[in-house]
């Protein structure tokens, strides 16, 4: 069970990827990595259990279940999001995972249950209403507004514009300065992510891991709290990857909670604090990247049980064995003496 | 030549008239609404008949004043506008396509009923109410001016000049909306409301404002093009007025400020030279008689404004105005 706290195996291995990541940051900088030491480091104590409580956890999840149908797509008893830190949600296709962020950010509603952002209930809040508290998400399709420029789809992304409603639009005095000063946070951001020279562009003539990119910058325009990324690196080349890890990275510097959903195991490892596994709607297990590979539950999860277990002799045989008694209590309970082969049919014909 | 000439007259006529005015309305209602807000109007017709009888109503039965007729039509165009985006504008964009299509003819066949017709006149329509508008012409109306090789009545001349200092200001109306932060979010729910969702906008808010504003626009149309007619008759605001409106915007260039208005100039004029020019040829001889009858004329001239407008979407999808890397974007 995932219970087994090994702290001490816990602190170099953490380690290592925090310093393979300092080298890609640009800035460099010794006083970078402390924030990100803080999240780990208030996470090293705490035990590797489905529904932990984390020491400082910015989003809880209660009992929150999503059913489509007969389907339940998402039933999940307990989950903290630690603040400051980076969390990986990761499980095999159709896990729930992004129903979970759906229904964190307002845009699907659960069936049951509560969840909270800061202590504040975010239950029947509608999408913007969930963005504008500080909580802004990504999506797993690029949605990049095409024919809107570069520039233009980050101005949308900041908060509290005055221009944005409709009797103040048509008197640009008052909102003029604001614009300035919105698009001098743009350009930053864009130089940042190294899109500055597109600003123009139509963001339709973007390629995809631009349009990655442009997503994640747009949404930092809100200034958000908890960023949300619905796998960020799908679809998007090695190079580029690494320079979208870095600013993952950065977000969590500058003290956002970051959570992303992944398939890429090494980019979870590099780079997550804390690794939340989700299968068939549930979470199946918790703790910090190193933990999840060894986790016998996960295994199961993502290869099925019994995927990495050669068969032996002795077992071939045990198994043999158990197959060929069952089939001999089978055939004793049905009072016929059949092949082995033709039990099905003689089943048909009972 | 001379034939040739008048024909330029009259559709020269025609394409700075009350009608391309009516039509300019119209198509720069459904630009913010389909042009800059992805919403699909399909009864753009439908605001532009309470416009119209809401002046024509007003006047007539209730025995108000002109202008406040005005203000009841916009406001009859504002409750529409409500009633039919409270319920469909949080569903797919099919559902407000849907609902104004239905509901711009529904409401054409409940103002041509006959149990309706003590209010509205009901196929006989309403008319004598604009004399209050006309009077305050500058000029005397009672005669009539040549301009341009034609000659207009001095009421069609001040309809026309209202109507095109209206749509002069509705233009600059748009394009300081639509440089505005309010307009960004508009264009940015065009190409995807989740998304604007996700930077905390209140896409419905801003989707219901579009819809009134486009709807107020529409019954302006339907005002200046009751006025301009004298009398106000449901049978006038058939839904396929819609559709040559979205003729007029596609024409023009969709989410541009001057699409609608050049749009709806040429379109009028193409329609009008071909039919006074056919007309002409078959007269003259030229077409005989046999192939082309002048009656098959009216609707001949349609089929040569869609052929038009194919070449066009294949040679110009963009429309006049519009910016060819835009519309090639969606391709992708």
């Amino acid at each position: 069970m995932p219970a087994e706290n090994t702290p001490a195996g816990n602190t170099p291995a953490a380690n290592t990827p925090s310093g393979a990541h300092a080298a890609s940051l640009e800035k460099g900088g010794t006083h970078r990595a402390a924030p990100q030491r803080l999240a780990q480091a208030a996470l090293r104590d705490v035990p590797w259990e489905v529904g932990v409580a984390k020491p400082d956890p910015v989003v809880v999840v209660e009992n929150v279940t999503r059913t489509f149908g007969g389907l339940t797509a998402v039933s999940v008893d307990r989950l903290e999001i630690q603040r400051g830190g980076i969390t990986g949600l990761i499980g095999p296709n159709g896990a729930g995972k992004t129903t979970l962020f759906n229904l964190l950010t307002g845009f699907d509603q659960p069936n049951t249950g509560t969840w909270s952002f800061d202590g504040r209930p975010l239950g029947k809040l509608a999408p913007h209403q969930v963005a504008r508290l500080g909580v802004v998400r990504t999506f797993q399709l690029t949605k990049a507004l095409s024919r809107l420029t570069v520039l233009q789809n980050m101005l949308l992304g900041a908060q509290g514009q005055k221009g944005e409603s409709f009797l103040r639009a048509l008197v640009p005095g008052s909102w003029r300065n604001q614009e300035r000063a919105n698009t001098d946070k743009a350009m930053d951001l864009l130089r940042r992510f190294k899109l500055d020279a597109k600003k123009d562009e139509f963001a339709g003539t973007l390629s995809g891991g631009q349009r990655k990119l442009l997503e994640m910058a747009r949404a930092l325009m809100s200034d958000p709290q908890v960023v949300m990324l619905d796998e960020p690196m799908a679809g998007v080349n090695p190079a580029l990857t690494q320079s979208l890890l870095g600013h993952v990275k950065d977000l969590r510097e500058e003290g956002m909670t970051v959570i992303f959903v992944e398939h890429d195991m090494d980019v979870v490892r590099d780079i997550s604090d804390w690794v939340v596994v989700m299968a068939a709607g549930r979470v199946i297990a918790e703790g910090p990247p190193e933990s999840i590979s060894q986790n016998q539950a996960v295994v199961d999860a993502y290869l099925g049980a019994h995927h990495d277990a050669p068969l032996t002799v002795e077992e071939e045989d045990r198994v043999l064995a158990q197959a060929e008694a069952q089939i001999a209590a089978e055939e004793h309970g049905g009072g016929e003496v059949i092949g082995s082969d033709t039990t099905s049919t003689g089943k048909d014909g009972r | 030549m001379g034939d040739l000439l008048n024909a330029l007259a009259v559709a020269g006529k025609s394409a700075l008239g009350f009608q391309a005015v009516f039509f300019a309305l119209l198509a720069i209602g459904l630009n913010v609404h389909f042009g800059y807000t992805g919403l699909l109007n399909f009864g753009q017709i439908g605001f532009a008949m309470l416009g119209g009888f809401g002046i024509a109503i007003s006047v007539t039965q209730w025995g108000l004043n002109f202008w406040v007729g005005v203000v009841v039509g916009l406001a009859a165009a504002v409750f529409l506008a409500l009633l039919l985006g409270l319920p469909t504008l949080r569903l797919r964009a099919d559902y407000l396509a849907i609902a104004t299509i239905a509901a711009a003819e529904g409401l054409r066949l409940l103002f041509r009923s006959v149990s309706a017709s003590p209010v509205t006149g009901g196929t006989r329509g309403l008319a004598g109410f604009n004399g209050a508008f006309i009077s305050l012409a500058p000029w005397d109306t009672s005669r009539r001016y040549p301009i341009l090789g034609t000659r207009w009545s001095g009421g069609e001349l001040w309809v026309a000049l209202v109507g095109w200092v209206l749509v002069a200001l509705l233009c600059l109306l748009v394009w300081l909306l639509m440089r505005s932060p309010w307009g960004r979010v508009l264009k940015a729910i065009r190409e995807d409301e989740d998304a604007v969702r996700a930077l905390g906008k209140n896409v419905y808010l801003y989707k219901m404002q579009s819809l009134v504003l486009g709807g107020v626009m529409g019954a302006l149309g339907g005002m200046v093009y009751v006025v301009a007619t004298g009398a106000a008759n449901p049978d006038q605001f058939q839904n396929a007025n819609t559709f040559l409106a979205y003729t007029v915007l596609i024409l023009g260039g969709s989410a541009r400020v001057l699409g609608p208005v050049v749009g709806a100039v040429i379109l009028l004029f193409v329609i009008q030279f071909a039919d006074t020019g056919l007309r002409a040829l078959i007269g003259n001889g030229v077409i005989p008689e046999g192939l082309l009858s002048a009656t098959d004329v009216a609707q001949i001239r349609f089929v040569l404004v869609g052929l038009g407008l194919m070449l066009l979407l294949v040679f110009r999808p963009q429309g006049i105005f519009g910016d060819r890397r835009e519309v090639m974007l969606d391709a992708r």
